[in-house]
């Protein structure tokens, strides 16, 4: 028989399947190796880094880089580690990605569920901010910020990814909300539910996988962005990113390339593990995002 | 001034009207059923007497009092709806007293009420379970229960058993019914299904196009459908509706119609009235329900005018309880139903009983029943 | 009619009407945030672009004279050109390794729980993260060339990432890296939505494995296509943080793109002007993709 009886009709022959996993393989190494050799190389000594190969195991293992990166590398000018720009990012992240899913579930209940004239309309408007590039707002955020007098601070940094992340979020819960039964609401509303007891009652207790795809999504985008950290944030207040290229482009003294992974493997380390943790609702929220506008 | 009066309203969506100025009456305990097929505007209504869609023009008053523009929860009305709408979220026992919630009604009257719709619907075992543990049925006696729980004027459904399995459909219908025939209460009822109308109303209102076609009980619908449309939609298989031409026989009116080998056929009308002399030598659409075409031996025995009709059948349908026996009059395929051992077979030569007390004559131009 | 009921319908009427108000009164602070934000900065940037701004932002009209200027910048057309490389290989590199991995992965591969999270995860991490680990692996004296040389291939070079001509290929590598996963599982899930009963009426049909999918399934990922294509060219218009990271738009300026650019006339070298209309440029360019992908598939939902 030519056909296959079970559920996929492809069928190869032995030979190039083992080219297949071999291509599959190579790229997998292709996809860890970076990161791997930096973990490994983490682990080692300076002189063992600029006087040895990159792909052999530490001869002699240790955690010093990590500690040096974590509380005392010079970062800018002052020597605190990454520590309280790892502290900035969190204290950025959360309320921003809390705040916008919020504000994008209403927006996509409403949207989805009290469908109005113009709705559509501004669902485009703002679906279509989702996707401008950010230089084209640098300019006056900056002016309004300096006029709220939050320049220069995390508070700034919140309101900035607040605002660049409903977009985002609105896509999310409407396209989630869009297929929720409508007749559900209609029937909230007969039995006497309002419009926040309907979100409340109705379609939060339905939402659980959109909110993980929105949190994540969000956490993710602003835990990684550089651009607005580095316009927006000052010395201090800077996000992981921007302190962490500050160390690895410092230009004084001595290129401590272990200093420099272990602080890299830091700032990856949160989104690494929501990946790790939830990477199906993550993939999802890349999907969500990109094939279905 | 009826229990639930839908007076001369009107639908709009921008400039195009989906609802074209309907006016029903229903009196309290009457099953109204909306029938026609999809986009005739009948679910349109039923929202719009729910609440969940506004009225362009007109009135709607339940108990005499308008909604017009009062919140579906203020109406007094309760809905079940095609999907169910049960909260995946809550369990049955709740979704059957959420809206006595919202409502403000103490936890203690809730509960008793639940109890009592659950023993009613023969659900008390399901109380703590959620709703996409349930079956189809289960789900549907659920969303009655919520409907029933708050006591309302008027219950509103919207073709609830169409999500169901053909024999579970018809179980479910039995039980609509003796719930009604139980509590008496007003009902008004959507569906695309003729028999679910048929079975269930105490009158039905066939909607087309945005107009109430014909309103009356189901024996008037079926027996004197107002015109063509009414008279094709409803039963199964549909009304015979032939080309025919009216003559005047020796002072009887006669409909000419042609057999399979273009013979000329005549069936006598009795009791004509005056307004079919109107159309002699004119073309009518004379409409024969199946059952109205026998065999000799299954005619039925009360009719006074059995017109016997020769003519050659092309195919039997044997169908269990029925057969079903097609032959070609004025150039189209009509149907019978016999017996299911009524001795036919295709390409015979056969003495069909047509019995003419049954048929209806339609004006070809107005598609209106004429008479 | 009784009074009564009149006097009850204004109460309910009351609540009605709130309620339909509800939804627009949720919705507004969004529409502020967003036409303030989004659009009002747009406009604030687009004006600032016909000024002289330079430092600080001006109210001095000076017409085209920043578009004039920009187009002559020497830099300008280092970073445009840089962009129509760095875009054009990105592109065609992701979705052809994308679209390869998806097809491989789809063999009813064992292991796909694996591989599948392997390929996409440098997805999840940052562009500095991504441009600092490449930095160093493409570095001659202790990346890969390092490690060749002690392997024994003494002859080996690879010091793109120094060499002028060569470095903005190294952006394409480290780009490819970390976004080919995830145009593999756009792809994948595109594969994953084709009807089976297709595929194997085509082999009823006789047709070979090459001509199932040069025939009957790349067409069908046509959506999946345009959907890379658009998320692909509007994350390299806007790449900034992955040349930051890795060149620092070096050496000299031959890594700069648009985005970098923008930021440097804007923020280091005080000519708002020009860096106003570099932004608007590179939005014209997006939204030149983005307005019809995005149009159509609104109008597709409908």
């Amino acid at each position: 028989m030519a056909i296959a009886s079970a559920d996929t009709a492809i069928r190869s022959s032995s030979f190039s399947r083992v080219l297949i996993y071999l291509v599959l393989l190579l790229f997998a190494l292709f996809y860890l190796l970076p990161f791997g050799i930096m973990l490994v190389n983490s682990l080692k000594p300076l002189e063992e880094i600029t006087g040895g190969n990159m792909v052999s195991l530490p001869r002699e293992w240790t955690i010093a880089p990590w500690l040096s990166a974590w509380s005392t590398a010079q970062i800018g000018v002052e020597p605190t580690g990454l520590r309280p720009y790892f502290i900035n990012s969190i204290v950025m992240a959360v309320p921003a990605v809390a705040l916008s899913t919020i504000v994008g579930a209403l927006n996509g209940y409403v949207l989805t569920k009290w469908q109005f004239r113009g709705a559509t309309l501004i669902f485009g408007l703002l679906l279509f901010s989702c996707f401008i590039p950010f230089q084209i707002v640098l300019i006056p955020m900056a002016r309004i910020l300096g006029i709220l007098d939050i320049a220069g601070t995390t508070t700034g940094l919140i309101l900035v990814h607040f605002v660049y992340g409903i977009g985002f979020t609105t896509l999310y819960f409407r396209n989630y909300y869009a297929a929720f039964p409508t007749e559900l609401v209609r029937a909230a509303q007969i039995d006497g539910a309002g419009f926040f007891q309907i979100f409340w009652r109705i379609m939060l207790p339905s939402s659980g996988p959109i909110i993980a795809v929105s949190c994540i999504w969000q956490f993710t985008n602003i835990w990684n962005d550089f651009l607005f950290g580095a316009s927006f944030a000052s010395g201090g207040s800077a996000p992981m990113t921007v302190a962490l290229n500050n160390l690895v482009n410092s230009s004084t003294g001595v290129r401590e390339y272990n200093v420099h992974f272990a602080g890299a493997i830091m700032a990856a380390a949160p989104t690494l593990l929501v990946y790790i943790v939830a990477g199906r609702y993550f993939v999802r929220g890349l999907m969500a995002g990109s094939v279905k506008g | 001034m009826g229990f639930l009066d839908i007076n001369n309203v009107t639908k709009s969506y921008g400039a195009v009207e989906v609802l074209h100025k309907v006016d029903i009456e229903v009196q309290e305990g009457e099953f109204l059923v909306l029938v026609g097929p999809s986009g005739c505007g009948k679910s349109t209504l039923l929202n719009m007497i729910a609440g969940l869609e506004g009225i362009t023009s007109g009135e709607i008053a339940i108990r005499d009092r308008v909604v017009n523009g009062v919140h579906p929860s203020k109406r007094n009305i309760a809905m079940v709806f095609q999907s169910y709408a049960l909260y995946p979220n809550m369990t049955v026992g709740q979704n059957i007293t959420f809206g006595l919630e919202m409502h403000g009604v103490p936890k203690a009257d809730r509960d008793r009420a639940m109890a009592d719709v659950a023993k009613l619907l023969q659900i008390e075992n399901l109380l703590d379970r959620k709703p996409g543990q349930l079956s189809g049925g289960q789900r549907q006696r659920v969303a009655m229960g919520r409907a029933l729980v708050r006591n309302p004027d008027v219950f509103l459904f919207d073709e609830p058993l169409s999500n169901l399995d053909a024999k579970l459909r018809v179980d479910m219908r039995t039980e609509i019914k003796k719930l009604h025939q139980k509590l008496g209460t007003t009902i008004v009822y959507v569906t695309h299904d003729q028999i679910e109308a048929m079975t269930l109303s105490t009158r039905i209102a066939v909607m087309y196009d945005g107009y109430v076609q014909q309103l009356g009980t189901p024996k008037e619908i079926y027996d004197n459908p107002a015109n063509l449309f009414v008279a094709s939609f409803m039963g199964s298989p549909s009304m015979n509706v032939l080309p025919a031409r009216l003559r005047d026989l020796n002072g009887e009116i006669h409909a000419e119609i042609t057999g399979a080998e273009d013979q000329s056929l005549h069936l006598r009308i009795e009791n004509a009235p005056e307004s079919y002399r109107a159309y002699l030598d004119a073309e009518v659409m004379l409409g024969i329900r199946p059952e109205a075409i026998t065999d000799p031996e299954g005619a039925d025995r009360n009719a006074r005018n059995i017109q016997s009709l020769h003519n050659t059948v092309s195919v039997t349908e044997p169908a269990g309880a029925d057969t079903f026996v097609s032959t070609t009059l004025s150039g189209k395929d009509c149907i019978a139903r016999m017996r299911a051992d009524a001795d036919v077979h295709p390409g015979q030569a056969f003495d069909f009983a047509v019995n003419m007390d049954k048929a209806v004559l339609f004006d070809p131009k107005t598609e209106e029943r004429i008479g | 009619m009784a009074v009564t009921d009149a006097g009850q319908d204004t109460g309910v009427d009351f609540r009605t009407r709130l309620q339909n108000w509800l939804p627009k009164i949720v919705l507004a602070p969004s529409f502020a945030v967003m036409v303030i934000f989004v659009y009002g900065f747009i406009a604030f940037t687009v004006y600032l672009s016909f000024t002289d701004s330079r430092m600080l932002p001006s109210y001095e009209w000076v017409g085209w004279q920043n578009y004039d200027r920009l187009f002559r910048v020497r830099e300008w057309d280092i970073a445009v050109k840089n962009l129509a490389i760095f875009a054009s290989l990105y592109i065609v590199i992701c979705t052809l390794i994308g679209l390869m991995l998806a097809i491989f992965l789809d063999q009813k591969i064992r292991g796909e729980g694996i591989l599948r999270p392997i390929f996409l995860y440098p997805m999840a991490l940052s562009f500095i993260v991504t441009g600092t680990a490449w930095k160093w692996f493409l570095d001659p004296a202790i990346g890969l060339e390092n490690t060749m040389h002690l392997w024994g291939w003494e002859s080996f070079t690879f010091n793109w990432i120094k060499d002028r001509e060569m470095a903005i290929y190294t952006i394409v590598i480290a780009a490819v890296w970390q976004s080919s996963g995830f145009v593999m599982a756009m792809f994948l899930a595109g594969l994953r939505g084709i009807d089976n009963e297709i595929l194997k009426a085509a082999q009823m049909d006789g047709a070979s494995n090459w001509n199932l999918y040069r025939r009957i399934i790349l067409p069908q990922l046509r959506p999946a296509f345009l959907s890379a294509f658009v998320i692909l060219s509007h994350l390299a218009i806007k790449s900034y943080d992955l040349v930051i990271a890795l060149t620092g738009g070096g050496p000299g300026n031959a890594t700069a793109l648009p985005a970098t650019f923008m930021y440097s006339y804007t923020f280091t070298r005080n000519q708002m002007g020009i860096g106003a209309s570099s932004a608007v440029i590179m939005l014209m360019t997006i939204a030149a993709i983005m307005v019809p992908y995005l149009y159509a598939e609104l109008r597709e939902k409908k």
